[in-house]
């Protein structure tokens, strides 16, 4: 008979249902009280899905590249940049705005980054945060390597990163998590899965029950929690930053959410997504729950919603005027290719500027 | 001042390089305790402790990709990887990262990474222990590719790369980690990166080379001296960016010219210096460009290994052709 040499269990918190009621049947944190804090977010996350439409309809009239919406994925994100402290690291993925525009990344710069303009990742948030991260889970390294900066010259500071579901079956993140536990960094693992690859849906991405108990593999506690359930979320995230803070190491959090949208603006999710399972995903989005929670608790009402729509579109709308503005009016001058590749350009480059700069102003000719 | 080897001048450069910076932390797999498998290394651990020289885990990816995360928060990583083939793995975090932040940033965030390992073949190692992947990093943007070749320029180059605010690759040629020996004061002084070193001043033809090849290289131009020719022998050193203007001038003199690589032939750093010629340099070249590389193929294991690298005796052949051309 085998002895067992160890054993594990995932924990999965819900606070907030789907209906907006609160959970019975166990203790609720006592944020779920905190009225202020939840509808301060609730707006973030209603501009954050303004902004998204905006983006969405700006690519479709031709006028932003490919963009990757947040569609269904406000709870879960502006949860992480609320837990977040100025001076901690995010390292995000590429559509996490939620927690960017919490840290003080303009909408406008999104808009520059998909509108194909390396402004935008010179952004207004802090200096210290790592830009959009497009190869898939690298970014958790980064972070990794945030937190170990930050434990050598002993500042109480955490790196926070977020990986997809799919991005969770690729090494970088499982070494990121064998890096936070062999040095026991200040490093939180967010893993907000969204149960689509691009096409692969989560089940065929791997067969284990949860994908937190990555994290526990590489021994990292590790919890998931409901990742439409704002309360979960930022409890979650407080729990795991102060821990992370107070030197007690790296965590991970999956958030279990739902891509609403197509992977990215270039994409159909309609040739490999049937559509009842979408609508049945809308039930459970995590706006529509939060609102009705705070309207029953007397915290918001329908008065301070139009309000904050009609807010949100003018927002967004300067937002965009602001992208367009930029773009159409004060472009980057072909030498803006060249000028940020080293502190100092090399020889081949100061060459190369000069004759790229000579056809540039050639009118215009390439 | 003693005299040291090529891998004492990186040791000597690497201390230096940790006392006058406290941002400065080794990064690798058994770069600790065991002081690195080729001893570059020793001694680091117990002078400056665990905390600077880090021993890490067995994954490459996490090194490269932990090195561009520490960088981008002020720190300055010496990263190893412990042997060239085992570099493929962290070419994502190389080429799609470090090469780029600076500039997709705008100059918010900066990648100041040293990442240096030991390059090259013939000292009878394992399979991919061999390589000269110097081509693949040359070929990324916004990554320096430097390569030492005698004890005084790996002191130099290696303080000059640690202490660049933006990515630098510095291969070691391993096979000569121990040929030479040679008198550096550890001075502190860093050596000109970007730029090409002459190693011999001559008039009847050109032989330029970078790394172990600066060996046979150096042989070959003993026994073309022998015979009464005028031989220059420029050290890359930099292989990017690339100091053409050097071997230009150079060949201005000679007319002739030898480009001697052990890395397969095929889009090689030999092919990128002789187009170079091509262009600048064709009104003064008296006789065809030639390269002397390794061939295209996989690194064989240690009993060929010698016969698929450039000999002295290939070297000399592929002068003496180029002389008989009037």
């Amino acid at each position: 008979m085998a002895q067992t040499a160890a054993a594990f269990k995932v924990d999965y918190f819900q606070f907030l249902k789907p209906d907006g009621k609160l959970v019975e049947d166990q203790q609720v944190p006592a944020l779920a009280k905190d009225f202020d804090r939840l509808t301060e977010l609730y707006k973030l996350m209603v501009l954050t899905r303004s902004f998204d439409k905006k983006a969405v309809a700006l690519q479709r009239t031709g006028k932003l590249g490919t963009y990757a919406s947040s569609l269904g994925h406000e709870a879960a994100h502006v949860s992480i940049g609320a837990a977040m402290k100025e001076e901690d690291c995010f390292a995000p993925m590429y559509r996490e705005y939620g927690a960017q525009f919490y840290r003080g990344v303009k909408m406008s710069e999104v808009l520059l980054y998909w509108g194909g303009d390396e402004r935008g990742s010179d952004f207004s948030g802090p200096e210290h945060d790592f830009a959009w991260c497009v190869p898939i889970a690298t970014q958790c390294l980064h972070a990794a390597g945030a937190a170990m900066a930050f434990k050598l010259k002993k500042e109480e500071r955490v790196a926070v990163t977020v990986v997809g579901d799919g991005g969770s079956s690729k090494g970088d993140f499982l070494e990121a998590i064998n890096a936070g536990s062999a040095w026991k960094l200040p490093l939180v693992l967010v893993i907000v899965n969204n149960q689509w690859a691009i096409s692969v849906p989560r089940k065929k991405q791997n067969t284990a029950a949860t994908l937190a108990q990555k994290g526990i593999a590489g021994g990292l506690p590790s919890i998931q929690v409901d990742g439409n359930d704002l309360i979960a979320c930022l409890w979650a995230m407080d729990k795991a930053i102060n821990a992370a803070r107070r030197g007690k190491g790296a965590f991970v959090i999956e958030m279990l959410t739902y891509r609403l949208s197509d992977h990215t603006t270039a994409d159909d999710a309609r040739r490999y997504r049937p559509s009842d399972e979408v609508d049945e995903a809308w039930d459970k989005e995590p706006l529509s729950r939060l609102k009705t929670y705070l309207v029953e608790q007397g915290a918001w009402n329908e008065e301070q919603e139009e309000e904050l729509l009609g807010e949100c579109k003018q927002w967004v709308q300067q937002a965009a005027d602001e992208y367009l503005e930029m773009i159409e009016n004060d472009p980057q001058p072909v030498t803006a290719m060249f000028d940020y590749m080293f502190k100092e350009l090399p020889h081949d480059l100061i060459e190369q500027r000069s004759y790229a700069q000579d056809y540039a102003e050639d009118g215009g000719q390439h | 001042m003693a005299a040291i080897t090529l891998i004492d001048g990186i040791t000597m450069a690497l201390a230096r390089a940790m006392e006058e910076d406290p941002a400065v932390v080794m990064f690798g797999e058994d770069v600790g305790v065991n002081g690195g498998v080729f001893r570059a290394t020793a001694g680091l651990y117990d002078k400056f402790g665990e905390e600077r020289v880090i021993d890490t885990p067995l994954a490459e990816v996490m090194i490269a990709g932990m090195s561009v995360g520490m960088a981008a928060q002020h720190m300055k990583p010496v990263a190893e990887a412990q042997f060239c083939g085992f570099t493929m793995p962290m070419i994502d975090h190389i080429m799609c990262h470090a090469g780029r932040l600076r500039n997709r940033t705008r100059g918010r965030m900066s990648c100041p990474m040293v990442l240096r390992f030991p390059s090259g073949g013939g000292i009878h190692a394992p399979e991919h222990h061999s390589e000269s992947p110097e081509a693949l990093f040359a070929h990324m943007p916004g990554v320096r590719v430097v390569i030492p070749s005698s004890p005084s320029r790996a002191y130099g180059l290696m303080l000059a790369a640690i202490r660049d605010p933006d990515p630098v690759i510095v291969m070691e040629p391993k096979r000569i980690y121990r040929w030479q020996k040679e008198e550096v004061a550890d001075d502190g002084e860093e050596l000109p990166m970007d730029v090409c070193y002459t190693l011999r001043d001559g008039n009847d033809i050109t032989l330029v080379t970078w790394g172990s090849m600066v060996k046979e290289t150096q042989e070959a131009a003993d026994q073309l001296e022998e015979q009464g020719l005028s031989v220059e022998v420029i050290d890359v050193a930099t292989v990017s960016p690339l100091d053409m203007e050097t071997i230009i001038e150079s060949v201005e003199r000679t007319g002739r010219c030898v480009i001697v690589q052990e890395a397969p032939k095929h889009c090689g750093v030999a092919s990128e210096i002789a187009a170079g010629l091509a262009d600048a340099g064709i009104w003064h070249l008296h006789a065809p460009v030639k390269r002397v590389c390794g061939y295209d193929v996989v690194m064989p294991l240690y009993r060929n290994e010698m016969k698929y690298m450039p000999s002295a005796r290939r070297i000399v052949d592929a002068a003496k052709e180029i002389l008989e051309v009037s």
